[in-house]
């Protein structure tokens, strides 16, 4: 199947809203199957990318150590790095725990909060460490692309793709462009 | 927390010193730091029934000035001057050395109350440092000795009038006098030249001697005093002096009134007959503090000798006194709309421009405000004539220019040139041969290198406020840069948002370089953040806080490239650092307990 | 009496006496960017997202004399790319996350944003610390959003008369306080009615309870953008102003 573009999704600090939101495309997934293919993707099962991917749409930001980790694979593999959604773009909600100290977080979720049988901070070695602050993707790699909301709708998707696939510069018009 | 009797006794005494004016918010402020060491809660609301005015004006006002804390700050409150001078004269390593004396942390306020150090920017004593304050009052030639001598003087609790008096010693410095320096002023003489030649010939001789303001921008000295006298529909008028010389790099002003004092406030009331004002103000930086007493005894001389205050030299048509004002700890109280809303007891935020202070300044009155030099200039105008003074110079930028030189040359100090004179010849008699480069008006000027130095002094080339800073082959161009870009983003006022957000962005981003975290894109960003300060700032000091970047990367490009990593990007943050809280809460060390920075 | 003259991207113009650029241009029914403007209240010229090219010279509109014969450059390229990096500044001072506000879709600060199709903050992000103040009974004032642009204490100054607000601080730490001992607003004597708590451009000032009444689809700028709205709500303003002058 020459001449597909390979595109490849991830989610980091997300809630999978946005992938939920790319699957509102509904029966243009069909159209869309005929141009593009699926690599790395929580839809495929697909847990690393192969050699070079045309397109990479992240979800969520980075709360953690494997986020980065993840973040960083990816942008690798992917040509073009797509920030998808508040959260990638700006932390999004799980950035809402910035203005409190990781201290102060983890000691009321593990040690002081009603109910806490045991307890104690994990530190198990399979468990990312959490980083101080959710950072947005653009905090730690270069991102080429935006698209926002919460989530985007299913048209962005749609009008981002199909302008990459066709070789035009991606545009997004007004009433497309959210925030929420 | 003040709250005793006695204590409310105190403020009531503050607020009665200063007729209850919420003019002098300041400067009650000021009195209120210095007797608690800092501005308690309970004392806000007190002030503000005191003066009837909002407990939210109180709060904002002491919030927006360096000087003033919430928090209580050492019974020795020490500051070191930060100024890029300073820092070659070792002020960093002085400051370090000073804490671990002292067991403090900058920043903080000993566990015992005893004493507080702390950074503060540029004090004006750059040709005598490192310098600083101790309870306001100027510190120069810190050494380690000094240090020493200073610790067991904080410890054994020795309050500071009885401390060595070498220690608050500020030379003049004086090593080119011309014009101005080198005229002998009688007190009153100018005066009595004005009268006897009338206030409009003494105007057309200030607009003959084609002066131009001495704080930098230069507008005619002349126009400006002709507009305020003209303004219609006043109640009163005004003169002010700016003596807010926060510049770093700049100490002419303070030598002036250290020295020249007479000659300054001359200068006032010959424009305040001109104009037709009865009072004026002197706004002196709060960092000068050391000035004010010596500054009121020339005030109160003058009024003995009927040069200040009402029937001036027998006149009794003619009325005019002067205050002093003391600022705070804010830079931005030298642009002329934030020092009158400074002086009406506010925050020093500028002003919408126009109206222009000329017809809506102190008190929506108009007023003038020239710099400490330009007053001085024109007194000896006043006495000498125009043509006196316009003999020297050039075609656009007439008479002489008063210089503070500082920084990597043999004699820094007070230079005074006529304007056209070239750097080379400047550097030549202050021994500075070796400049690598030189910093033309402060870190809001520009930075020249060795191909230039036979630019000259003048609006029309070089212009400068009077601070003139060397460097030579040794000094690291970004770290200067980084110096005044941080001094950028400390003093912004906060009002418009490219000034407030864009200094702490740029401020961030040469950070970011100069860890060398910095790719290419990194470099073009702040090109491009500088940039869109420059262009959209409300005021000067947005406008020009980028200088120090752009005329760099303009004429030293290889230093920041030399700094760039050959990748895409790189975070800003340290973010094997962001995992450290975590990594010490569930005590793990292993690999995945790291990450490194580049990917 | 002739006609006063001015240009705003090649299109004539006329002004009055008195007038701003902004105001001019309001008018006239052209729309320039601003969030600290509102024609009901002084000028302030804080934002600077009104920043035209006037003879060549950057601006403000809001606070700039109108005059004849002015060249001014508004809807170009250029400025609008200096205007988006503006609001990009502003969202990342502050904790702008639009998905759980309950002004989105009636905030400003958003429709400027879709406005000048900004996508992304670009900046690395502040996430300042800053205080909510839910203690009075039907205000709610969340600092996190807002953008210093002075609407509520000119309101509050100008029209209620009671200072309720005020701007503290310096810098980039500058920062919204309340005039009360506590610097709680349970402790003014702020009303829900005051015009103060209807100025706010943002989600910093709400009034309780009334959150999310709108549905998505018909809040302010879910139909129309912000230069639609704006006109329809300023001109007659504007309008008024001119003939009460």
């Amino acid at each position: 199947m020459a001449g597909k573009i390979k595109v490849a999704t991830t989610s980091l600090a997300g809630c999978f809203g946005c992938h939920m939101s790319f699957l509102d495309i509904d029966e243009r997934i069909l159209a869309l199957a005929e141009i593009a293919e699926f690599d790395r993707s929580p839809l495929t099962d697909i847990k690393h990318c192969s050699d070079q991917v045309d397109i990479g749409l992240v979800e969520g930001g980075l709360c953690n150590a494997e986020n980065v980790h993840t973040l960083r694979e990816f942008r690798e593999s992917c040509k073009i790095l797509v920030a998808v959604g508040a959260c990638a773009i700006n932390g999004g909600l799980p950035a809402m725990r910035n203005h409190i100290p990781l201290q102060e977080c983890l000691e009321e979720s593990y040690l002081d909060a009603v109910g806490v049988e045991n307890p104690q901070i994990p530190n198990d070695v399979e468990l990312p460490l959490l980083l101080n602050k959710v950072h947005p993707i653009h905090e730690v790699v270069k991102v080429d692309y935006f698209l926002p909301g919460c989530p985007p709708s299913a048209d962005v998707f749609w009008k981002f793709l199909t302008d990459l696939a066709s070789g035009a510069e991606p545009s997004l018009p007004y009433e497309l462009v959210h925030y929420d | 927390m003040p709250s005793t009797p006695s204590d409310m006794k105190t403020i009531a005494d503050i607020v009665a010193r200063h007729d209850a004016d919420p003019t002098r918010l300041v400067q009650i402020l000021r009195d209120v730091q210095s007797t608690f060491r800092h501005i308690p809660a309970a004392v806000m609301d007190r002030l503000a029934a005191q003066l009837s005015i909002d407990r939210a004006q109180v709060q904002a006002v002491t919030e927006f000035y360096t000087f003033f804390s919430t928090e209580p700050r050492g019974r020795f409150d020490i500051l070191i001057s930060d100024s890029i001078t300073d820092h070659m004269l070792g002020s960093r390593e002085i400051a370090a050395y000073l804490c671990e004396c002292l067991g403090v942390t900058p920043g903080q306020t000993r566990a015992d109350g005893q004493v507080s150090v702390d950074f503060t920017s540029c004090t004006g004593m750059c040709e005598q440092g490192p310098a600083g304050l101790v309870n306001g009052y100027a510190l120069t030639k810190l050494t380690r000795d000094r240090v020493e001598r200073i610790v067991e003087l904080v410890n054994d609790d020795t309050p500071v009038s009885q401390w060595p008096r070498e220690f608050f010693a500020v030379k003049d410095n004086i090593h080119r006098a011309d014009l101005v320096l080198g005229t002998k002023l009688q007190p009153g003489s100018a005066l009595r030249w004005m009268f006897q030649r009338g206030l409009d010939s003494t105007l057309d001789e200030i607009a003959k001697s084609g002066l131009r303001g001495r704080g930098g921008a230069g507008f005619g000295t002349a126009m400006k005093w002709k507009f305020c006298r003209e303004a219609t529909g006043s109640a009163e008028r005004f003169v002010v002096c700016n003596a807010d010389e926060g510049e770093p790099g700049t100490f002419k002003d303070r030598v002036l009134l250290q020295s020249y004092a007479h000659q300054v406030f001359e200068g006032m009331t010959v424009c305040g007959a001109v104009i037709g004002a009865r009072r004026g103000y002197l706004y002196l930086r709060g960092e000068y503090l050391y000035l004010h007493e010596p500054l009121n005894a020339v005030l109160a001389e003058r009024r003995r000798a009927g040069l200040l205050g009402s029937n001036i030299i027998g006149r009794p048509d003619f009325e005019f006194d002067i205050e002093i004002r003391i600022g705070a700890g804010a830079y931005i109280c030298g642009e002329e709309s934030a020092l009158i809303e400074s002086m009406e007891g506010k925050r020093g935020v500028p002003r919408n421009r126009p109206p222009y202070p000329v017809t809506n300044g102190y008190l929506d009155q108009p007023t003038v405000v020239n710099n400490v030099e330009t007053f001085a200039a024109a007194a000896l105008i006043a006495l000498k004539g125009g043509a006196w003074f316009s003999a020297a110079g050039t075609e656009k930028s007439k008479g002489t220019k008063i210089l503070s030189i500082a920084g990597d040359c043999a004699r820094p100090g007070i230079y005074e040139y006529p304007f056209g004179t070239t750097m080379a010849q400047i550097l030549a008699d202050c021994g500075g041969t070796g400049a690598m480069g030189l910093q033309i008006g402060g870190p809001s000027g520009i930075f020249i290198g060795a191909q230039e130095f036979e630019r000259v002094l003048g609006f029309e080339d070089l212009p400068t406020g009077g601070s003139f800073m060397i460097f030579d082959q040794r000094r690291d161009v970004l770290e200067i840069v980084r110096n005044f870009t941080h001094f950028f983003a400390h003093e912004s006022c906060g009002f418009c948002t490219p000034c407030r957000v864009g200094t702490s962005l740029l401020k961030n981003q040469l950070d970011k370089i100069c860890a060398g975290h910095g790719g290419k894109a990194d470099l073009a960003e702040l090109k491009h953040i500088s940039k869109l300060v420059r262009a959209t700032s409300h005021c000067g000091l947005g406008q020009t806080a980028a200088n120090p970047i752009l005329s760099t990367l303009e004429r030293f490009p290889e230093q920041y490239e030399q700094r760039l990593k050959a990748i895409s990007f790189e975070p800003g943050f340290d973010l094997d650092g962001a995992l450290e809280v975590a990594r010490r809460m569930s005590g793990r060390d292993d690999a995945h307990a790291h990450l490194a920075q580049e990917a | 009496m002739t006609e006063h003259m001015l240009t705003i991207d090649g299109q004539r113009i006329p002004f009055t006496e008195g007038q701003t650029i902004i105001e001019a241009a309001t008018a006239a029914g052209v729309y320039i960017p601003h969030l600290c403007h509102n024609p009901e209240f002084k000028p302030h010229g804080s934002c600077k997202l009104c920043t035209v090219k006037v003879n060549g010279r950057n601006c403000s509109a809001c606070t700039f004399p109108a005059a004849d014969g002015q060249e001014v450059l508004n809807n170009t390229q250029e400025l609008n790319e200096t205007r988006r990096t503006i609001t990009q500044m502003l969202f990342i001072e502050g904790n702008h996350f639009c998905p759980s506000c309950e002004k989105s879709g009636n905030c400003q600060l958003q429709a400027v944003g879709y406005y000048l199709n900004m996508l992304d903050a670009h900046f690395p992000f502040f996430y300042p610390s800053r205080e909510v103040d839910a203690s009075h009974q039907e205000v709610m004032l969340d600092r996190d959003r807002c953008i210093l642009c002075e609407l509520c204490v000119r309101a509050s100054r100008d029209v209620d008369g009671k200072n309720v607000f005020a701007l503290s601080g310096r810098g980039i730490n500058s920062h919204l306080i309340v005039n009360s001992t506590t610097g709680k607003l349970k402790d003014t004597d702020i009303s829900v009615d005051d015009k103060a708590v209807h100025v706010c451009p943002v989600g910093a000032i709400l009034i309780k309870r009334k959150g999310f009444e709108v549905p998505i689809g018909e809040r302010i700028y879910d139909g129309q953008d912000i230069g639609q709205v704006s006109l329809e709500h300023e001109m007659p303003i504007v309008e008024e102003a001119e003939h009460g002058r």
